[in-house]
């Protein structure tokens, strides 16, 4: 049952690193002396990351023709549910200690928690109902549901770039990025590029041999 | 070697916490009292802890502590440890060194254990090795291979501005003026802090020499600026050079000192050396790092990082947990070396010796 593509594996091997290097730094002590915001950061950086991946795998396929991409866009939104899920926990659970009287103050006064929080109860949700059975059950309802994955990523990005001290080259890079990839969903440009896409291949079928003509 | 000891250090306060939260009072902060001679001025060098042991580390854990060393083969750094346990009564801790040292390296040298609210030192090895020092890179753990062989010798400090004697001060001068050991909490804007046996001597000493006129109101402290020793001074992200200011009071008073040195030692470069300013009752990036001209002035001066963001970094910079930062809580902070967080103090706990500067202020607006 689980057959997985070569393709596949490097992903799932790709998509865990984060997670093992972040273990094997915890157990070696190669954290810095403030390790608990190193795992903070670290984890975020990596959910950050897969939601920017797994985003990325429509439009590869639209401008490249990418196909294999689609059969790992979900396990990619997982991966990236799963370490804002690691970052989330250290921050209740080891920074704040479940002292919820504290978080709740910070949640109401800093809007980089804000957005983060409220990215984690969207990407939570999509994780709940990311399984075939909720897609059937949904219906049609489920592909709108699932479009809420671009308001996360957004609010993610204002996380990100809000949590900087000042320099915020690397939010605004992957904020970039991420404006490039939504647009390249728009319909219209999708469709154009479709057809570019489909015109091309088409050309360069038409410099076969040309006999095949006669 | 010195990074694993250090993870003990960090593991070990893991244990220390977990026996807390199973068995409920947190350690009694308020409680402690601290016997300090206040008529004195250096009344932050304490030698003595005053508080007993049993009230810092109950018994148990400092044993199971203790084990916890021996099983991990480190009994070396036992001594190490000692800071957050040590049987504090009389006679006085012995001058054992209370950073982790690898073995290799010298230990450095302090004469005390503990700040006068009973918190252990920060481990050398942590204080030297974790720094905001964007001069040379943003990333705090890069900063002390980076600053290795920055050159602080030989040094100038160009006293001047509205002054009757202006002057330039090298390092020989500067020695010159009586060092001693002061037992400073840091508190970074960042949320997190240490206790730092700094060496150094007040401020007001340099000041009083070169006489301020009555015109002056603000002290401007300029740190160097040379992008060919300094790379992090190649981007413009910040506004090169590091620029610092305090009021004249704030800078006379005898908690502001200028630094040569921490853990009996001469000043790492990654600290700021040769000379850096300490203010403990301000957030970190106020007590300005490698400092080369001190100017008296009239007008307040604009630091960096008022300069940076100006919502979010004031002139004053007072530590106060009432005045929340857009990123960093500031109710509670991490000591470096602990798990939980601790309430953050206003004025970073020298409330009662500092709180007077700002009388009738509203210190939300003059954050
Ligand atoms: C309730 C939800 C969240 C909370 C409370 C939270 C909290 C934090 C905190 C405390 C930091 C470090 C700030 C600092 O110490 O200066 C941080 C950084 C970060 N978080 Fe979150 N976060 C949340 C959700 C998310 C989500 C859902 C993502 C991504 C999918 C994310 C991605 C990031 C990133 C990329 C960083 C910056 C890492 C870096 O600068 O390298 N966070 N977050």
């Amino acid at each position: 049952m689980f057959r997985f593509t070569r393709f596949q594996l490097a992903v799932h091997a790709a998509a865990l690193a984060p997670l093992v290097a972040l273990i094997w730094d915890i157990a070696l002590g190669n954290l810095s002396v403030n390790p608990i915001q190193d795992i903070t950061f670290r984890t975020g950086k990596a959910a950050m990351v897969l939601l920017v991946a797994a985003l990325a795998v429509t439009p590869l396929n639209t401008v490249f023709g990418f196909r294999q991409g689609l059969r790992v866009r979900r396990a990619l939104g997982l991966y990236a549910f799963f370490y804002a899920a690691i970052h989330l926990f250290v921050y209740v659970v080891v920074d704040y200690g479940l002292d919820f009287y504290l978080i709740w103050l910070e949640l109401a006064e800093k809007r980089y928690v804000l957005v983060g929080f409220a990215a984690f109860l969207v990407l939570l949700l999509l994780a709940l109902t990311s399984t075939r059975g909720w897609q059937r059950r949904l219906g049609k309802t489920w592909k709108k549901l699932h479009r809420w994955i671009y308001v996360a990523a957004v609010l993610v990005m204002l996380h990100y770039a809000w949590v900087q001290k000042s320099d915020i080259r690397q939010p605004l890079a992957f904020s970039a990025l991420l404006i490039l990839l939504l647009i390249l969903r728009i319909p219209r440009i999708r469709r154009t590029i479709t057809r570019l896409r489909s015109r091309r291949a088409s050309k360069t079928e038409d410099k076969g041999p040309a006999f095949s003509k006669i | 070697m010195v990074k694993a000891l250090f993870k003990v250090a960090w593991y070990d306060s893991i244990i220390n916490m977990t026996h807390w939260t199973l068995s409920g009072p947190r350690r009694p902060q308020t409680s402690t009292q601290p016997i300090v001679d206040f008529s004195h001025p250096s009344f932050l060098m304490i030698t003595t802890s005053q508080i007993p042991s049993s009230e810092i580390t109950p018994k148990h854990i400092y044993l199971s502590r203790r084990k916890f060393l021996r099983g991990a083969g480190l009994a070396a750094s036992a001594a190490a440890l000692a800071a957050c346990g040590v049987p504090a009564a009389t006679p006085p801790p012995d001058p054992t060194p209370t950073a982790v040292s690898s073995g290799e390296v010298a230990p450095p040298q302090t004469g005390a254990t503990t700040d006068e609210l009973g918190d252990p030192l920060t481990p050398y090895d942590a204080v030297t090795n974790y720094n905001n020092y964007y001069e040379f890179t943003t990333d705090k753990e890069g900063v002390a291979r980076l600053a290795k062989d920055f050159p602080t010798s030989p040094w100038q400090i160009e006293v001047g501005g509205l002054v009757n004697k202006p002057g330039v001060y090298d390092l020989d001068d500067l020695a010159k003026f009586p060092q001693e050991e002061r037992i400073y909490r840091l508190r970074c804007v960042e949320a997190w802090s240490m206790v730092i046996p700094w060496i150094g001597f007040p401020l007001a000493e340099l000041l009083k020499k070169v006489e301020p006129t009555s015109k002056a109101k603000y002290v401007r402290f300029q740190a160097i600026y040379d992008p060919e020793k300094l790379p992090g001074q190649k981007t413009r992200w910040y506004n090169w050079p590091y620029v610092e200011g305090l009021r004249l009071d704030e800078a006379m008073h005898p908690l502001t000192i200028l630094a040569t040195g921490l853990y009996g030692e001469p000043m790492p470069p990654q600290n700021g050396a040769p000379v850096r300013l300490v203010v403990p009752w301000k957030y970190g990036f106020k007590s300005i790092k490698a400092v080369v001209k001190i100017d008296l002035v009239e007008e307040q001066p604009v630091s960096l990082w008022m300069a940076a963001a100006p919502n979010e970094y004031g002139f004053y910079a007072n530590v106060n947990p009432d005045v929340p930062h857009p990123r960093w809580s500031q109710r509670t902070e991490r000591r470096i070396g602990e798990l939980k967080r601790r309430r953050t103090l206003p004025f970073n706990g020298y409330a009662e010796q500092v709180a007077h500067l700002y009388e009738g202020m509203d210190l939300k607006v003059y954050f």
